[in-house]
């Protein structure tokens, strides 16, 4: 654990000493405040309303944030040839993706974080329950750090950062738009696909102040599944 | 410290190194010595546990590679071709963590930054940023970075790589203060330099090693003798004559000197080592030598007679 913090610190403090992590940051902030402004505040709507429009809006800008900035975490670092330091550093393999995720889910934390004036200003004309800000930011949380697994997989992977931009991307949007598949599949098949689906109804229920034990372990699982197979691949790289 | 048996590392179905064996006592400093794709930077990348071999056996310090990775991680300090520098941290930062993640304390840490900085003279620079370095503090920070944890085994790869003569010249006498602490394997194309820095070398093709021993004994078994050149005070015209007399003297030419200090530098091309006959023979002709050593273009020779069939440098040689 203190090898995948000691990666993690580094990696955190690069962002901030670097202009990327300042750009994404900026750039996902600007967006949210525009959509709430324009897109959730548009318009005639209950409290609860505008909440849920809110965080869906926010759930594309964290998705598409945390895919921006994990491409770079073992590609680049495999592109500047610095990852042979961490590789050969008696670290394991495990540690190097825990630091590595550590650190961009702790920037992603933050910068969702930052949003919270936006929520409290529905106090100002409307009323909403802190039960329900906090279970969809719960939502923005799991579905950003499913997000980072992803990337971080397609980081491990590719060998340059742009071909794990591209192929973080392409699972991430498979999986967002596997709720089409099981619109034209069969039952059982197709509550099966619908399952698998990263975004339609799964954060649905976080949106709207549900919070069901079902769809956080299956957040929990995609990352589980996807570090682990970051795991896997770094580990598979050394007998190449 | 190093027992290599038999080893072999494909890339796919491209051999890059092996049949490979050799051994490396404690304190030793060897030299691999080949041209581009000879399977130098694979071989000390085994080593260094950042890839694993297709087949055979690697043991640094008694410990195998693949079955003690992170106990051999923590015995070698890896230099590779270029230096892994986060460009964004401070020297004294970068440092720290590449000791952290070594395994020291915080203030271990820090104690051995204050020691390894003075070791590589990079004092002057461990608060400035890595990116405003030049590439011969560059190239210090990656041989700070990988002595920082004492290792027992230090491997180096091209570390005089893109370096301007002083800087190769400080960074022989860096490599040769290590030698009390380390064993040091090095691996170059350059053997001029890596011969002047190390006990013994090895001379890498094709994944095999070719040859090794001390740059003396290679020379002496491959090109028995070779071209000298000598430098001597007086008639040079006459020096020319007597060399020409020695057994077995191929050629004699004069290809330089000072005319009117009578300074004059010869080539003597001949099939064995004959420097002890040309100095005899001057120094019994009254004629002043001032300098006598073997050919630059000799240790080129050595090196191209080793690492190729042909003597003639690869086009296309795979890196």
């Amino acid at each position: 654990m203190r090898n995948a913090l000691l990666i993690a610190g580094r990696e955190l403090r690069s962002y901030l000493r670097s202009p990327l992590g300042w750009i994404v940051a900026s750039a996902m902030l600007l967006l949210d405040g525009l959509l709430f402004q324009v897109g959730a505040m548009g318009g005639a709507k209950l409290s609860a309303q505008v909440l849920a429009d809110f965080f869906y809006y926010m759930s594309g800008i964290t998705m598409v944030g945390a895919i921006a900035l994990s491409m770079r975490l073992i590609a680049h670092e495999r592109e500047k040839g610095t990852l042979v330091l961490i590789n050969t550093a008696p670290i394991r393999d495990s540690e190097i993706i825990g630091g590595k995720f550590i650190a961009l889910f702790t920037f992603i934390c933050g910068v969702t974080l930052l949003t919270a004036y936006m929520p409290a200003l529905i106090f100002v004309n409307g009323r909403v329950s802190v039960g329900h800000i906090l279970v969809g930011y719960a939502g923005i949380v799991l579905l950003g750090a499913a997000a980072i697994a992803i990337g971080l997989f397609a980081s491990a992977f590719a060998r340059t950062q742009v071909i794990a931009a591209v192929l973080g991307a392409a699972i991430l949007g498979v999986m967002l738009l596997l709720w089409m598949a099981a619109k034209v599949a069969d039952p059982p098949v197709s509550s099966f696909v619908l399952a698998l689906a990263l975004h339609h109804e799964r954060q649905r229920a976080f949106m709207n102040g549900v919070l069901r034990l079902d769809n956080v372990v299956y957040y929990v699982a995609v990352t589980y599944f996807f570090l682990l197979a970051a795991i896997k691949t770094m580990e598979a790289r050394r007998w190449r | 410290m190093i027992e290599i048996q038999a080893l072999t590392k494909y890339y796919g179905d491209r051999k890059a190194v092996g049949p490979l064996s050799f051994s490396i006592a404690k304190g030793e400093i060897v030299g691999l010595l080949g041209l581009n794709g000879a399977g130098k930077t694979t071989t000390l990348r085994i080593l260094a546990c950042d890839l694993l071999p297709s087949s055979g056996s690697v043991r640094v310090d008694g410990l195998d590679v693949v079955d003690n990775p992170d106990d051999v991680r923590a015995r070698v300090g890896y230099l590779p071709d270029h230096p892994p520098l986060y460009d964004e941290m401070t020297v004294a930062e970068y440092l720290i963590f590449a000791a952290k993640i070594r395994g020291l304390t915080g203030a271990e840490a820090r104690k051995r930054v204050d020691e390894v900085t003075i070791s590589t003279a990079l004092r002057s620079v461990r608060d400035d940023v890595i990116s405003t370095l030049s590439h011969g503090f560059r190239q210090r920070v990656g041989i700070a970075q990988a002595i920082v944890h004492k290792p027992q085994l230090l491997v180096l790869d091209e570390p005089i790589s893109g370096l301007d003569p002083v800087q190769i010249v400080e960074m022989r006498e860096l490599v040769r203060n290590l030698r009390d602490e380390h064993t040091t394997l090095i691996s170059s194309h350059f053997l001029s330099e890596i011969s002047q820095t190390c006990d013994r070398l090895l001379v890498l093709r094709d994944g095999e090693i070719v040859a090794s021993g001390t740059e003396e004994e290679l020379s002496t078994r491959l090109l028995e003798g070779g071209s000298i050149i000598v430098t001597v005070r007086g008639d040079g015209a006459h020096a020319k004559r007597l060399l020409s007399t020695i057994k077995d003297v191929r050629s004699v030419e004069i290809v330089g000197g000072a005319p009117h200090a009578s300074i004059t530098t010869l080539r003597v091309d001949a099939p064995r080592d004959i420097r002890e006959d040309a100095c005899r023979t001057l120094v019994l002709a009254d004629i002043g030598i001032l300098e006598l050593t073997r050919s630059e273009r000799e240790l080129e020779s050595i090196f191209l007679t080793l690492a190729q069939p042909d003597g003639r440098p690869e086009n296309g040689a795979r890196a």
